[in-house]
């Protein structure tokens, strides 16, 4: 009778779930579909595009990095190869040398990059751990410096430019507009996500997990660590490769860069900052990333200053990242705890807001008497005049900056107090409740 | 191939190598300690550059060689002490990544505070000019202290310098490793050291304090870093892509050493500085080698664009060929007592 209920109970929650992720999926593809029409101007439609090819790629790595505990310092490589490989792709099929639809050169960079996986992830997965993170490295160098040395395949310094409205238009598409681009793109990203998520729930995404976890015990049940690391390896490799198919057809341009180390650094700042712990979390970083790449870049000189400072606490406070952030509060709002932390966030973000100002000040200012020292020492920094010069706006951007650091610390050791007491409560009504059950 | 340029390569190889050992010897103490693999350890070689451009322009370079490792040692042991610290406990890949973050604030600062441009740091006046002369004259070798001499006027004699400054940076990497060597094996905190390095538990248990322990080993590995900066800085250019230039080089040498052994970095730091020495100065590419073994390579040959690079131009990527190789075929390392 009990187990009755209990079948019953679990087909209703399961039931349930279904139809989260019903609603979850169609969400998504629902914000892919509207956003171009939200945000009409050409800029937005660009950054746009950049974000559909910046989740698919930051989501494979995330298969190494989440899910199977290896931290690629190299990552690019494989998107970039891909990058390189589409746009051979796409000059053959403008030149009539091949024929196949433009729609599926991202494809080409995927098997490419995939190839390029095979070959190269033989040796990279040999190892886990930091040996596997420093062979990354090494192998990010190389083929860098090798794109540098073969300028027929790599067009050198120039790099290779092409042009996406190749072949026959299908339905009078073209692809030279950007907006039919974004939707090539955003079918792409659906497709890739839903794929990638798909291989997290097979027998060798679980392995993955479990290689991560516990490669030891993984041994003695039987299975080959190294290949399951390989075998993901390879997937991420895939995906790399469409990544960077994509981004050769919407920037028409590939250079030695997209297999360089700053490419790689910033996949791998990002899926952190995103969150690597949770599926989606790198697709929230991969809207960080193409937001920071675009806007912040053109803000500030110091913008990668500020990157690696928000990376660096991230890691100490927050190794979930951002995605963690949000699923720990929505536990927290599920148990109708959050109303008495709100007011708490205000203050913390007004003590951060005068940490940002202060140091923001101060940085501004010295790159201004670096960089722009023939206009003198006056300028404006956030609507505020200052003068690089003057004793006062050095001693009134440190004083905002001191004291916001110091409130910010005060603040943040009585919230810590009053979340875990929050966290304490969570945990006993859940043990009651199991109780109770 | 004459017996003067075989010579000269050598010698600058093995400079090329001491440097890169006093870089790696010390990421190789920090990871064989911590099990921590420090990114930012060629960022602290930078700043350590920096500093003593910066100390050498207000008190001389002789200062600046004597203060500028223990300055960046005292960062690098404060960052150790409330960041990396921290994330201890959160395992291997966090603190990784940590200093991977490190890396990207040292360099954004260093081109706050010095500008993006390359800066002005050269060796002493003491130390500027050449300290000996190899002539090569056709009937024999012969040395001579100092700069070019007049023998090198007569056209049948080549004449090639060897800076002083690479030769004092040579002898201080030598002094480095005597000292490092001495300190590890013969006095008690080296014994501590070595002792944390396997039995942490063991060695808390008899009243050290191991954390700190770490800390004065990040800190000492950074000042190593640092004094490899020093020299470094003064003798190639100091500029803020320095750090990633030697950064990858440096992972790649401890890989092929062997993580954490200290014998097989040095070797394996010497065979690279060497290899390369050699590889840049040379003109022949794989199709030469090819033909004179008797294959005839054309531009048509399929893949020409390979058989036809320069050695000088793969000399850049070798340590990473060599990284590969060695994976394949000795996955420890040459001294390398475990698999990882």
């Amino acid at each position: 009778m009990a187990m009755a209920e209990n079948v019953a109970a679990t087909a209703v929650a399961s039931s349930r779930n279904m139809n989260w992720r019903w609603v979850i999926w169609g969400g998504y593809a629902l914000v892919l579909i509207v956003a171009p029409l939200l945000w009409r101007s050409s800029l937005s439609h660009t950054m746009l595009s950049q974000m559909g090819i910046a989740i698919v790629a930051c989501l494979a790595y995330n298969m190494l990095l989440g899910q199977g505990g290896m931290l690629s310092f190299g990552h690019a490589v494989y998107s970039g190869l891909g990058s390189f490989f589409a746009i051979h792709a796409l000059n053959m099929v403008s030149g009539g040398q091949l024929t196949l639809p433009v729609s599926l050169v991202p494809l080409v960079g995927g098997l490419a990059g995939m190839v390029f996986a095979v070959l190269l992830g033989y040796v990279t997965t040999k190892k886990a751990g930091t040996p596997f993170a420093m062979i990354t490295l090494g192998i990010g160098e190389l083929v860098f410096a090798m794109s540098l040395m073969f300028p027929g395949f790599f067009g050198g310094e120039g790099g290779i430019s092409g042009n996406r409205v190749a072949g026959k238009p299908l339905f009078g598409i073209t692809f030279g507009p950007q907006i039919e681009l974004y939707y090539l793109i955003a079918l792409y990203t659906f497709v890739c996500t839903a794929a990638m998520f798909a291989f997290t729930r097979t027998p060798l995404g679980r392995m993955l997990n479990a290689v991560r976890d516990n490669p030891e015990r993984v041994e003695f049940i039987g299975y080959d660590t190294q290949f399951v690391r390989y075998f993901a390896f390879i997937a991420s490799g895939f995906f790399m490769g469409i990544a960077g198919g994509l981004g050769a057809m919407n920037f028409e341009i590939v250079t030695a860069e997209v297999v360089g180390a700053a490419r790689s650094g910033a996949y791998l700042l990002f899926t952190f900052l995103g969150g690597a712990t949770f599926f989606f979390g790198p697709i929230i970083g991969a809207v960080l990333m193409v937001l920071a790449l675009v806007l912040l870049s053109e803000l500030t000189l110091a913008w990668l200053l500020w990157l690696g400072l928000i990376f660096t606490f991230m890691v100490m406070y927050a190794p979930g990242g951002i995605a963690s952030l949000i699923m720990m509060n929505l536990r927290v709002a599920a148990f109708g705890k959050l109303k008495p932390l709100l007011p708490w966030y205000l203050v913390l973000g007004v003590a951060a807001l005068m940490i940002l100002a202060g140091g923001g000040a101060m940085i501004e200012m010295v790159y201004h008497l670096q960089l722009n020292q023939a206009l003198g020492p006056q300028m404006k920094f956030l609507g505020v005049p200052l003068n690089a010069h003057g004793v006062g706006s050095w001693a009134a951007a440190a004083l905002l900056l001191l004291a916001g650091i110091v409130l910010f610390e005060i603040l943040r050791r009585r919230f810590a107090r009053l979340w875990n007491r929050i966290q304490e409560e969570i945990e006993d009504t859940v043990r009651q409740r199991e109780a109770a059950a | 191939m004459d017996a003067s340029y075989l010579l000269i390569s050598t010698l600058n190889g093995l400079s090329v190598g001491l440097l890169l050992f006093m870089l790696a010897s010390g990421l190789t103490l920090i990871f064989s300690m911590m099990g921590v693999l420090n990114f930012a350890h060629a960022s602290f070689y930078m700043l350590g550059a920096y500093f003593a451009y910066t100390i050498a322009g207000l008190i001389g370079f002789w200062w600046a060689l004597l203060l500028a490792p223990p300055l960046v040692g005292t960062l690098g042991a404060l960052f150790e002490r409330s960041a990396l610290r921290r994330v201890h406990k959160f395992g291997h890949v966090p603190e990784l990544l940590i200093t991977f973050g490190l890396s990207y604030i040292i360099l954004e600062l260093v081109q706050l505070v010095w500008g993006r441009q390359a800066v002005d740091f050269k060796p002493p006046a003491a130390l500027a000019g050449s300290l000996f002369t190899i002539i090569s004259q056709p009937e024999g070798l012969s040395l001579a202290w100092g700069g070019k001499s007049a023998l090198c006027t007569t056209a049948s004699t080549i004449c090639t310098t060897f800076p002083a400054f690479r030769a004092f940076g040579m002898a201080i990497a030598v002094l480095m490793l005597v000292a490092l060597w001495l300190v590890l094996t013969r006095t008690r905190i080296g014994l501590v050291i070595q002792a944390s390095l396997t039995h942490p538990q063991m060695v808390e248990a008899l009243g050290h304090n191991v954390p700190r322990v770490f800390m004065l080993v990040f800190g000492a590995g950074t000042a190593l870093a640092a004094l490899a900066g020093v020299i470094g800085g003064a003798l190639r250019v100091t500029e803020p892509s320095m750090a990633q230039a030697v950064g990858a080089v440096v992972f790649a040498v401890i890989v092929i050493g062997g993580m954490g052994s200290l014998a097989g970095a040095f070797v394996a730091s010497v065979a690279l500085g060497i290899i390369e020495s050699f590889a840049v100065s040379s003109d022949h590419s794989i199709s030469d080698g090819l033909q004179a073994l008797g294959m005839a390579i054309s531009p048509e040959t399929f893949g020409y664009a390979v058989w036809s690079v320069k050695l000088s131009q793969i000399a850049a990527i070798l340590p990473y060929l060599l990284l590969v190789l060695i994976l394949i075929f000795r996955p420890k390392g040459l001294f390398g007592t475990r698999e990882g």
